[in-house]
């Protein structure tokens, strides 16, 4: 054998060996978990002494001049919205619904709501939900998919690659999936509940609406709804949340089915707090704090205020 | 010309996947996504065979036919989806002319996708569809449905927003697989064996007046022709009009010039006209095919005997009826928008396999959804409104019933453990809602609790299967559907329905 053959072949073979050895070693290294991708949702609250007040009701037919109206008592939409913001708008689409049934938040607040955003000089707003029902069909039969698009938002459907394990750290949830590809692309999220009856709980509202950003699983929450939905509002610190009550599901909720089971409401609620939206939607909808107790457990933990007139209660008519 | 045939089948390859994709929720738009099956002859005179009947727009395929009876298979060469891909996958072969003449040489094997075609129509003719098992471009529907487009976007919700699954995409998947393989060694000999709709149209080509010609003054015998001709037809001896799909291979690599298309002349020798049978094979097949129905008909009906799991898509028509139009294509699978419908395995029995059945563990029937039967290019799912579906307008009262959720109260949790839950009765889309919930108080010792049992109510209950889908008893549901009080059956009932009866039952 020549010298210089020799020399390429034992290079060759160390260089093999080496690499052999190399991989061995990092993959026995490897985790078989990955714990350490844990999502943490941000905080994507405002502090509230910017605010003139933090509860404003407002009364009224026209959504786009009540949400303009609801701004203005706040203190102006450019407290809670800075220009190049990415907000999300969290409206619940739940449910393959036609918007007059009730299940979903209306069509004109949602696009009313996303038209003011933009105005305030947010770069994008996207507008999302993860319905139990398929995306496209619940975007396209509530009305809120052509509506975001007239507005100038976007609609972004979730697929499974979205979620990712989150860390909660609630009463009943300690970690779960939420929609973290979402949640950690923006900068602000606006909670657009809408005001309805639900089977188990009493009620779904500002809290509850949270529901819509986790992913597989979530059927098992009904064993223990009340810490839940407590846990939801403690889960997501929002920028603001507009309740919309201008049209309320009074029966047969969360679904409905009937028109005849959705009442005139004529209200939006504006406040940073969910738990008070919920208090002051628990009485719209005349439910007793005996079925709807989660609101009290999420007081009694910090959360929010049950009492809403703390916040500087103000009710307008447009 | 390969070059131009070439453009001609990625073109409709295209075309295909296209449409494929486009069938989907989505996506929807109006696009002709039936468009294939619809001119496929070989589903119009098998469903003419066992229906009587031309649903809707299979009268697609006559065009093709007459042009078939006047040109020959053209199709086969430049427009079936599942012959380009054979083609495609030839690419992987090492052509050599000895090789390849060996390879392409006509065998009288060939004369069994004849025989096939044969015992399929006369099983057709007595009610048992199943040229839907081998018809190209059902199996390439199937196959792409269940198996490829589902593999491909696993994970990655390129095609879908969440992952499609289905439960013997597989064999679909594997089918394909198989015939592409094959291509590689045999060059079409899917086609050349056993293609059901090959044998069709090449029957009907028996009749054609152009076809091609070889002028025996310049030829030498060098049988280029037959070594580039992948369909067997023998453009070297006397040519056999029933197997040539016109690839016309053998026009551009004569080297004499000796060969081309067009009508009958005295210089070429004389076609053979039909397939390579006799009347006494011909009478074999369909014996098999007229055998094949009357061994089924031992078994116990599926009318008088319902199958619970047996729980077909709305509109769906009658036991006996479906089976004589479905052909398995997939279509509906391929559309539905919560992956609910799944080929069956047994559910239907085995001629009924691969048809489809509700899976509601899988997915779940939206009431606001019609399109599997949109899409149905036979009409074993009748197309229906959204009215009659859910029973409104002048189908007030009559929604159509796919079945009937039970609870199985020992893993229900406020039944079996004292435990809240009810999810079922949140998703329940009927008005007013078919599952109802009962307040009860029981005790744990001296524990109070106070819970909410759900149960059913049958005259409201239409067999959607939401319930079962997001029950959190997730490995066997604590409360699912049976195909009992399903509208398209009279005997599979168990309600006894009162003239003054609210319900939802007709």
């Amino acid at each position: 054998m020549q010298r210089r053959q020799f020399l390429i072949q034992t290079a060759k073979a160390s260089a093999m060996a080496l690499g052999v050895t190399g991989a061995g070693i990092w993959l026995a290294g490897r985790k078989a978990t990955e714990s350490d991708r844990v999502f943490a949702i941000p905080d994507y609250s405002i502090p509230q002494d910017r605010l003139t007040r933090n509860f404003v009701v407002v009364r009224g037919t026209n959504p786009a001049a009540m949400v303009t109206a609801g701004m203005t008592e706040l203190g102006g939409i450019g407290k809670f919205i800075s220009p190049g913001d990415r907000v999300l708008v969290k409206p619940n689409v739940g449910f393959d619904r036609p918007s007059f049934m009730g299940a979903t938040t209306s069509p004109e607040v949602t696009g009313a709501v996303v038209r003011a955003v933009l105005a305030a000089g947010a770069a994008r707003v996207v507008v999302s939900d993860n319905p139990i029902n398929s995306p496209a069909a619940s975007f396209g039969r509530s009305g809120i998919g052509t509506a975001v698009a007239q507005a100038g938002g976007e609609v972004r459907y979730l697929s499974e690659n979205d979620f990712r394990e989150t860390h909660i750290g609630g009463v009943a949830l300690g970690q779960f999936t939420t929609a973290a590809a979402l949640l950690g692309g923006v900068d602000k999220v606006i909670g657009l509940p809408t005001l309805k009856d639900h089977n188990l709980s009493g009620m779904s509202f500002a809290m509850k609406n949270w529901y819509g950003l986790l992913g597989l699983g979530r059927n098992r929450f009904h064993q223990d709804i009340q810490n839940v939905i407590a846990d939801l509002a403690f889960m997501i610190k929002p920028t603001l949340v507009i309740g919309d009550a201008t049209r309320i599901l009074t029966k047969n909720g969360p679904t409905g089915g009937s028109p005849s089971d959705v009442k005139p409401g004529g209200t939006l609620i504006f406040s940073t707090d969910a738990v008070a939206v919920d208090a002051f939607g628990r009485e719209m909808l005349k439910r007793s704090a005996d079925i709807c107790r989660y609101i009290q457990l999420a007081a009694d933990r910090g959360i929010g205020t049950s009492d809403y007139n703390s916040l500087g209660y103000m009710e307008v008519h447009v | 010309m390969r070059t131009i045939r070439a453009i001609y089948q990625l073109f409709f390859l295209g075309l295909f996947l296209l449409l494929l994709y486009w069938a989907s929720y989505d996506r929807l738009a109006g696009y002709p996504v039936r468009l294939f099956l619809d001119t496929d002859p070989l589903v119009a005179v098998g469903t003419v065979l066992s229906t009587g009947t031309l649903y809707r727009a299979l009268w697609y395929a006559i065009p093709l036919l007459v042009l078939t009876i006047f040109l020959g298979r053209f199709y086969c060469g430049w427009i079936c989806p599942l012959g380009a891909l054979q083609d495609f996958a030839a690419l992987l072969r090492r052509s050599r002319l000895k090789k390849n003449i060996h390879d392409n040489d006509y065998r009288p094997i060939y004369r069994l996708k004849y025989l096939i075609l044969t015992t399929f129509l006369v099983m057709a003719a007595f009610g048992m569809l199943q040229i839907g098992l081998l018809d190209p471009l059902v199996l390439l529907t199937r196959a792409m449905t269940t198996s490829v487009l589902p593999s491909i976007d696993r994970g990655e919700s390129w095609l879908f927003l969440t992952s499609r699954e289905f439960d013997l995409g597989w064999i679909a998947g594997l089918l394909l697989i198989s015939v592409l393989i094959a291509a590689v060694y045999r060059p079409r000999l899917w086609c050349k064996l056993l293609c059901p709709l090959g044998a069709l149209l090449g029957v009907f080509s028996r009749w054609s007046i152009f076809h091609v010609r070889r002028s025996l003054d310049n030829c030498d015998d060098c049988r280029i022709c037959a070594a580039n001709c992948p369909a067997g037809a023998e453009p070297d001896k006397n040519l056999r009009k029933s197997e040539c799909m016109l690839l016309l291979n053998c026009l551009e690599t004569c080297p004499s010039g000796s060969i081309s298309f067009g009508v009958m002349n005295d210089q070429a020798p004389l076609p053979v006209a039909g397939p390579n049978l006799t009347r006494r094979r011909i009478a074999g097949a369909a014996l098999a095919g007229l055998a094949v129905p009357l061994v089924f008909r031992s078994r116990p009906s599926i009318v008088d005997t319902p199958r619970p799991q047996l729980i077909r898509p709305p509109g769906s028509l009658a036991e006996p009826d479906f089976l004589a139009r479905c052909i398995k294509c997939e279509e509906c699978m391929q559309i539905c928008p919560t992956n609910v419908l799944q080929p069956s395995m047994t559910e239907a029995g085995i001629e009924g396999f691969w048809t489809p059945v509700l899976k509601n563990t899988i997915g779940y029937c939206e009431v606001n959804c019609v399109l599997c039967g949109e899409v149905c290019p036979t009409g074993a799912i009748d197309k229906i409104t959204l009215d009659q579906k859910q029973g409104r307008g002048e189908f007030k009262g009559k929604p159509i019933v796919l079945g009937t959720a039970f609870f199985d109260r020992g893993r229900c949790l406020p039944w079996a453990m004292n435990r809240p839950c009810v999810v079922c009765q949140e998703v329940c889309p009927t008005s007013p809602k078919a599952i109802i919930t009962d307040e009860v108080v029981v005790y744990e010792g001296d524990k109070r609790i106070e819970l909410k049992r759900p149960r059913i109510e049958p005259d409201l209950c239409i067999g959607c299967g939401i319930c079962e889908h997001e029950c959190p008893v997730v490995d066997r549901r604590a409360v699912y559907v049976t195909s009992v009080g399903e509208t398209r059956s009279e005997k599979n009932r168990m309600i006894l329905d009162t003239p003054v009866s609210t319900g939802g039952k007709s």
